[in-house]
């Protein structure tokens, strides 16, 4: 039993499942947007800068970002504890998959705040 | 004698392979195959038992009740972890048995596997109801007490309790097979059996397996349950554990009522 860390596993499978089941709704959102015009001018370049302006579909977006990014990386973290028992590996791979949903979020956020233009 | 021909009649051979290996001696594994007669009420430890006395002495095997009780004859048969003593060769329905050690266990040698790890998780989720005041222990100063429990109390952990420690669901389980720390389906299975008895008073049991290893790396394959000879459902008891871990469903376990039981000396 390992008390000396900052989440218990069962309330960081309270957040994996929490953003999983978050992640449905925002991307069902995000996929009937893509709907609601012709598929090939959803993909148009002032259509998807139109939609960066929009404060709501910003909103949706980051939504994606957040709920995506920690939900994938640690199912990632999940799979790759599997791989070895040892503290070194386990303590690399939180490390690896905490840092890596930082950049992404970190760069998705910068993307949608330059393409907004704020 | 008219008997003994139509017992020689009923009499039919099945193709024995058994799995040989001797990690003492570091010999190389493979199997070892007998022509071994059968009748319609042979069970595969009847037929290994008949290798051993009559055709083999050497091949390696643990049993010990022949009725499913002991669970000391677990084994892969046919590629699926059963009871050698609960298995007819007639419902097989094959012409040839493979026998093998139980996977995800140590072989010692042939059949026999090693059973240490299985049961250290099982013993890390302290196994036995805890109770502030004694549950039955003469040998100390405490007072001993029965305990009052409604049908239902019982029947939220009843099934659990069928547990022969068998292995089988151990040795059928996909973690288990790659990660070497978690507790197996039977030590979470019977986690919750002491977790849902109104007898226990342990506070913290949860915490045992709420870990990196513990009990969220579970895949849900169900073989656990599919595999026990018991009729235990494994699975099921690691879904309760969750639920109750996760908030979804909340404890409102009452302890059980206890009544202070009057030893001989105290009645004279």
């Amino acid at each position: 039993m390992e008390r000396h860390r900052m989440l218990k596993e069962s309330q960081i499978m309270k957040i994996h499942y929490i953003t999983g089941i978050a992640a449905i709704f925002v991307v069902a959102v995000h996929i009937l947007m893509r709907l609601i015009v012709p598929f090939g001018s959803s993909l148009e370049y002032d259509y998807i800068i139109s939609n960066y302006k929009n404060i709501f579909y910003v909103f949706i977006l980051e939504s994606i970002l957040v709920l995506i990014s920690i939900h994938g990386f640690n199912g990632i973290r999940i799979i790759l504890l599997e791989l070895r028992q040892n503290k070194a590996w386990e303590n690399m791979i939180t490390i690896m998959t905490i840092s890596a949903t930082v950049a992404l979020i970190a760069y998705g956020t910068r993307t949608i705040i330059l393409a907004n233009g704020l | 004698m008219i008997n003994s021909n139509e017992n020689n009649k009923d009499e039919k051979k099945i193709v024995l392979k058994i799995f040989r290996e001797n990690t003492a001696q570091k010999t190389d594994s493979h199997y070892d195959t007998f022509n071994v007669p059968y009748k319609k009420w042979t069970t595969v430890l009847d037929a290994l038992l008949y290798v051993k006395s009559y055709m083999d002495p050497s091949v390696a095997i643990r049993y010990s009740c022949r009725m499913a009780s002991c669970g000391s004859c677990g084994m892969k048969i046919n590629g699926i972890p059963r009871l050698a003593c609960y298995t007819k060769i007639s419902e097989l329905e094959t012409s040839t048995i493979e026998c093998e050690p139980l996977p995800n266990l140590p072989v010692i040698r042939d059949l026999v596997t090693d059973f240490s790890r299985f049961f250290n998780h099982h013993k890390n989720i302290q196994p036995y109801i805890q109770s502030k005041d004694g549950v039955d222990d003469p040998d100390t100063e405490k007072k001993t007490f029965s305990f009052y429990q409604s049908p239902d109390d019982v029947d939220k952990y009843l099934q659990f309790s069928y547990c022969i420690k068998c292995g089988l669901c151990y040795s059928a389980c996909p973690t288990v097979g790659t990660d070497l720390k978690f507790p197996g389906p039977q030590a979470l299975a019977q986690l919750y059996r002491y977790y849902a008895d109104t007898r226990d008073e342990a506070k913290n049991r949860l915490d045992i397996v709420d870990d990196r290893h513990g009990i969220w790396r579970c895949h849900f394959a169900g073989s656990c349950s599919k595999v026990c000879p018991k009729g235990v459902d494994p699975a099921l008891g690691i879904q309760l554990l969750r639920s109750y871990m996760l908030g979804i469903s909340k404890n409102d376990k009452k302890l059980a009522e206890k009544i202070e039981i009057q030893t001989d000396e105290e009645s004279i």
